[in-house]
């Protein structure tokens, strides 16, 4: 096939920002790297990463596109999906314009429905996530897996070999271990950063392409604020140390994360899909079957969209000791039913099982919320 | 020497000047369109030399510049309460725009919360916006629903129900059955809300509409938990915000 190329139509209406983020997209499709576009921390990168591809993200965080969404998708439904879905209709989002083949997974309700109104005007594959992780579930992922491989080599007229594969499980396993390594700083105490700013860089690394040269960077930036931190370790001052759990929140996290920094908390963990969850596991790079190592690893992700979801509360557990979390804050997307419905019992373990205050918020991408967040978050941070 | 508490909600802004031991003097006003106008009045009312520290609350309270601190509703509410009935486990407010449940621990301290803050269903508007249909005023209710039948209001937004009192109006509906309909809905959905708090002790009610009877009783109903209010639970948040300042000056002396 014909991997896209060209500019589209409305380039020339686009903000100064937006061109220069499609420019970037640009330069790269006319080196000819193939773009694949993906929503979830499920979608297993080894296998497009095998085929020279580009990895990118497209879900969506900001409310420019929902009223276009909203033509086509109910009101009352997670705006994640609703942005996304306006994104892809408005071509508003370099990476969804440019994706030459977007893969879904059936993970939430809203999403898989959202991906079938998607396919009528963009090239896209869903892939068939299990809602638990049994045994039967991971034969199932597996042979997912191996049909995306195969999707991929028909798609694009290629060819993807096991050594192609076991080499990116090896490049993305030190990828998981260089973020793993940066957020490790933060269980310094006091924080050598600010929550806010270590989420722009576990964000940004998913827009960064060359996984080869990422560790590298991220190496060095973890160099950089030790320097700094030794010279001056107290920059920021002792404050109760946060751990934000929930929906994924891409930008959508800033207001929520400023909130909390705002009045005298500080986030020091985020086990969201940006954070730790994604980078947490690594591939087994023993297991002689890339496809079974790959499948085991994504299937164990801990999100609300399986039944029953122990490897959240496992991997909360493990965090809220690690980073001496003082207190949980929940942020869920309004219409979440997953995420909404399981902050129950996530409220239950935080609260009965470690012995640490919980708060939830649910909110959107818009800023009509942000005086109540306020309050909420200083009342929640006076308390501790 | 004295602490000022100065709560600016939405509806009214209050403030109370303490002791140490009493409340010394109340003052209460309506929140202006202007707040800042009305927090400094309230504050150049209230305000003596012998002031040695002044908290303001509520949604305005940032508007005070010579407050010394800033202090969320939440925590002075659950404060003032505990202050006025140090019996009480938990404190319900219903606010003019939003509405709050706290649970506090045996050392009445805050340990949970939760804020309706999107909606003006449960809250003190819904209300207001009732009672003026009904040209009624609220200072009257509990005299205006005695021995009255309430007429079951379905409706959950604001907006809704409205029209439908305006169409039981229509069809002759007695304006106390109303009345006390309305009263039933909020109470009702005020309890249903407070109880995603795990309530187990006694709770307080704050609010400009726990000086009223009926919302204390019909909330005590729905609850089945003992609601107690003070003469003063509508000051609770300046309470509350006087109390801790008190308690800081003391620290820091």
């Amino acid at each position: 096939m014909q991997i896209k190329k060209e500019l589209p139509e409305i380039f020339n209406d686009f903000g100064e920002m937006r061109k220069k983020s499609f420019m970037a997209a640009y330069e790269l499709k006319q080196k000819d790297i193939p773009f694949v576009g993906t929503f979830c921390t499920y979608f297993p990168q080894e296998i497009a990463l095998a085929m020279g591809a580009c990895v990118v993200g497209l879900c969506s965080t900001s409310d420019e596109t929902i009223p276009d969404a909203e033509k086509d998708l109910p009101r009352n439904l997670c705006p994640l999906i609703k942005s996304s879905y306006g994104f892809a209709k408005t071509d508003k989002c370099p990476y969804f314009y440019f994706s030459d083949l977007i893969v879904g997974e059936t993970t939430c309700d809203g999403k898989k429905k959202m991906y079938e109104y998607l396919g009528e005007f963009k090239p896209v594959y869903t892939m068939e996530l299990p809602n638990s992780q049994s045994p039967i579930a991971l034969e199932l992922w597996t042979k997912e897996v191996i049909k995306l491989k195969e999707k991929l080599e028909s798609h694009f007229g290629t060819t993807i070999t096991e050594d192609d594969i076991r080499k990116q499980i090896r490049i993305m396993n030190k990828v998981r271990r260089a973020m793993k390594e940066f957020y490790s700083l933060m269980k310094l105490e006091p924080v050598p950063l600010l929550g806010q700013d270590m989420f722009k860089v576990l964000y940004g690394s998913a827009y960064k392409f060359d996984k080869e040269a990422l560790p590298g960077e991220i190496h060095a930036l973890v160099e950089k604020i030790k320097a700094e931190y030794e010279q001056n370790p107290n920059k920021y001052p002792k404050a109760p140390r946060i751990l934000v759990t929930g929906c994924p929140l891409g930008g959508g996290a800033d207001k929520c994360v400023k909130a909390i920094e705002a009045n005298g908390g500080h986030v020091v963990c985020f086990e969201n899909c940006s954070g730790a969850k994604s980078f947490d596991r690594e591939v087994d790079e023993s297991n002689p079957d890339v496809y079974a190592a790959i499948a085991e690893r994504y299937l164990s992700i801990g999100c609300s969209v399986m039944t029953p979801n122990r490897n959240r509360i496992e991997l909360l557990d493990r965090l809220i000791d690690e980073f001496h979390i003082d207190a949980v804050v929940e942020v869920t997307l309004q219409a979440c039913h997953t995420y909404n419905v399981e902050a129950l019992s996530i409220k239950r373990f935080v609260n009965e099982k470690k012995g640490i205050p919980y708060m939830a918020i649910e909110t959107d991408y818009s800023t009509s919320d942000i005086g109540q967040l306020n309050t909420r978050m200083a009342a929640f941070i006076e308390m501790l | 020497m004295f602490t000022l508490g100065i709560d600016s909600g939405s509806t009214t802004t209050k403030g109370v000047l303490f002791d140490g031991e009493k409340i010394v003097r109340t003052g209460i006003l309506p929140t202006s369109a202007n707040p800042r106008d009305s927090i400094h009045k309230l504050y150049q009312s209230l305000y003596n030399d012998e002031v040695a520290y002044t908290v303001s609350t509520g949604y305005g309270r940032e508007l005070l510049e010579t407050a010394d601190k800033q202090i969320t509703e939440i925590t002075c509410h659950a404060r003032g309460a505990a202050f006025l009935n140090p019996t009480i486990r938990a404190v319900v407010d219903i606010g003019g725009q939003d509405c709050k449940a706290v649970l506090l621990d045996n050392g009445l301290n805050v340990v949970d919360f939760i804020m309706n803050d999107k909606c003006a269903a449960g809250t003190g508007r819904f209300i207001e916006v009732m009672m003026r249909i009904l040209e009624e005023d609220i200072k009257n209710i509990d005299s205006f629903v005695e021995g009255h039948e309430p007429i079951n209001i379905t409706s959950m937004c604001t907006v809704f129900a409205e029209s439908e009192i305006v169409s039981l109006l229509a069809k002759g509906a007695d304006k106390g059955d109303i009345a006390l309909g309305i009263i039933n809905s909020i109470c009702r959905r005020t309890s249903f809300f407070a109880q995603k708090l795990n309530l187990t002790g006694d709770i307080f009610f704050s609010g400009g509409l726990a000086q009223f009877e009926i919302f204390r009783s019909t909330l005590e109903s729905y609850l089945k938990i003992p609601v107690h209010t003070s003469p003063l639970s509508q000051y609770a948040g300046a309470i509350g915000a006087a109390v801790i300042g008190y308690n800081k000056v003391k620290r820091q002396a």
